[in-house]
């Protein structure tokens, strides 16, 4: 089976999703009449980033009433999708959430799990962390998501991995930074060094959507990313600028693959849980 | 310990052009404005500027004072003959010479002050005139040393260089093309005669920017700094540089009292709704 995945690496608005949206409804046909089947947008990408008090300002739900969702409910009727959101909790709690549609209706909500709170990210001022992490079915496979610092530590990709997903649509809004005389800042190096090390070790398929654009001072790098489970980069989108990249890819990829590395076959969940608890138990 | 204060010059120049183009657009400009020293960080500045927002949109201004070196306002010249960009030249000796002249014996440091002042006065007024952001030129070993002026030349609406080192604005420099009479002369502020950063400061650029480099990228412990070869004198003196500034990198704070304050619990970026 082949499908066309697209990754939008987009620019936002900071705190106006109705702006935001706009510019969502706007690719979503483009994609419609590319042929594509999914459409991965960026962390945050109805709200932006350094949200601070406009958390509570920008917040909505993925559900059909909701005044934004429900124009990407409709859109998702043609295009499956992922696109990032505050989720409001019926608790008030909100959430970095990303959030899968597809068909009019909504598959599957990932809450980072991960806050970064150091440097220059503050998230876990302003944010509630996720507390579970699922793969998910789609009509085209079965999947997971997770969003930028979520894989930036092993564990949820391993865990996705071993729940079943064979892709995993990764989003993030990552600033750039860190110089060393290369024509790569050290953290575009770094995210496509540890995404091809998931598409090679787990021998899935990795979609990472970056954004581009500048909040202040920061700089979304851009450079989202495609690998198949051999490792090998599929497509890439230029650093810093808003691209829409397609790809068409081959799922029968993972049957070559796996036949050649039985990675998946071979590992042994159980003696992790096993030493975890071990180790935890101390 | 490696020292790595190299730049890949496209790649910043990318990043700081866009930086630019997208500050100064998203508040619905599409003009700057630039004080131009005739020196290296204001030539950069200006340089990716003129990038950015294309030459007609920029406008260079020079505001020599009597005593102001011959060259800055030539070396000024050169760039906006370069770059073929609007300029306005105006003095600010009658400004600054006014206050001057009601305080006999005023100090060198407040005579320097007030040119700095003056300067900022008058880029902001062309910035109205002009209908452009007022852009920085105040780079990362100036505004971590403090040398620097407030409310003087550290103000801007946007600054593009102010994370690169002295050493790396001249590799940015030569990637720019801008010329090299003005990347090879001494940096000075010019406020008054034969006034040189590193002779002002009492180190070299070169060698403050390797050990900022140490401390604050790379947080090394000032001893294992002075284990590398760095004089405890000097390292100590930097340190207490960076401290007794940290004044001129913060907005002034507030006196808290009610329960949202701007700057503790009021929080957003300058780029809100943009």
């Amino acid at each position: 089976m082949t499908l066309n995945l697209a990754l939008a690496q987009i620019n936002t608005t900071l705190g106006n999703p109705q702006a935001n949206l706009e510019k969502h409804l706007t690719l979503t046909k483009q994609a419609v009449q590319d042929g594509v089947d999914i459409l991965v947008f960026p962390e945050l990408s109805l709200t932006g980033y350094v949200l601070q008090d406009l958390v509570p300002t920008v917040s909505c739900r993925a559900e059909t009433n909701d005044p934004v969702f429900k124009h990407l409910l409709s859109a998702s009727r043609n295009v499956d999708m992922v696109v990032g959101f505050v989720d409001e909790d019926t608790r008030h709690r909100f959430y970095i959430g990303s959030a899968y549609l597809s068909q009019g209706n909504v598959i599957h909500v990932h809450h980072k799990l991960y806050l970064p709170t150091y440097g220059l990210f503050d998230e876990g001022r302003f944010f509630a962390p996720g507390n579970s992490v699922r793969a998910f079915d789609t009509r085209f496979g079965r999947f997971g998501m997770l969003i930028c610092e979520d894989f930036w530590h092993a564990s949820p990709p391993y865990l996705l991995w071993q729940d079943g997903a064979d892709m995993l649509l990764l989003s993030s809004a990552a600033p750039g930074r860190g110089l060393n005389g290369e024509p790569k800042l050290e953290t575009s190096t770094w995210v496509e060094l540890i995404n091809q090390a998931y598409a090679s070790l787990f021998t899935i398929f990795i979609a990472h959507t970056n954004r581009s654009g500048f909040e202040d001072g920061l700089n979304f790098m851009g450079g989202s990313t495609i690998f198949d489970p051999n490792g090998k980069l599929l497509a890439q989108a230029p650093y810093f600028e808003e691209a829409l990249i397609k790809t068409e890819i081959d799922m029968n990829q993972l049957h070559r693959t796996r036949a050649r590395l039985p990675f998946l076959r071979d590992e042994r969940p159980e003696l992790v849980l096993k030493e975890l608890g071990r180790i935890l138990d101390h | 310990m490696e020292i790595n204060l190299s730049i890949d010059p496209d790649l910043v120049r990318k990043i700081l052009t866009e930086f630019i183009r997208s500050e100064i657009s998203r508040v619905g400009f599409s003009r700057a404005v630039i004080n131009l020293s005739g020196g290296i960080d204001s030539a950069v500045s200006f340089a990716l500027s003129v990038e950015a927002m294309g030459p007609e949109n920029v406008l260079a201004i020079r505001c020599p004072y009597r005593t102001s070196s011959p060259d800055s306002l030539e070396h000024a010249k050169i760039l906006i003959d370069q770059f073929g960009c609007p300029s306005v030249t105006i003095p600010i000796t009658k400004m600054t010479d006014a206050l001057i002249a009601q305080e006999p014996g005023m100090s060198d440091i407040r005579k320097g002050n007030v040119m700095a002042r003056t300067r900022m006065i008058v880029a902001y007024d062309q910035s109205e005139s002009f209908k452009g952001l007022v852009i920085g030129t105040g780079n990362k070993t100036e505004i971590l040393l403090g040398y620097t002026t407030l409310f003087g030349d550290s103000a801007c609406a946007i600054n593009p260089i102010g994370d690169l080192y002295k050493t790396q604005i001249r590799q940015l420099a030569w990637a720019l093309r801008i010329p090299d009479v003005i990347i090879a002369k001494p940096p000075s502020a010019d406020l008054w005669t034969g006034q040189t950063d590193e002779g002002e400061l009492g180190f070299t650029y070169a060698d403050v920017d390797k050990l900022l480099y140490l401390l604050v990228d790379q947080r090394y412990r000032p001893e294992e700094c002075m284990e590398a070869g760095f004089g405890e004198k000097f390292v100590r003196s930097v340190i207490e540089r960076i401290r007794r500034n940290q004044f001129k990198r913060v907005l002034p704070p507030i006196a808290k009292l009610s329960s949202r304050t701007v700057g503790y619990d009021f929080l957003y970026l300058r780029d809100w709704g943009t």
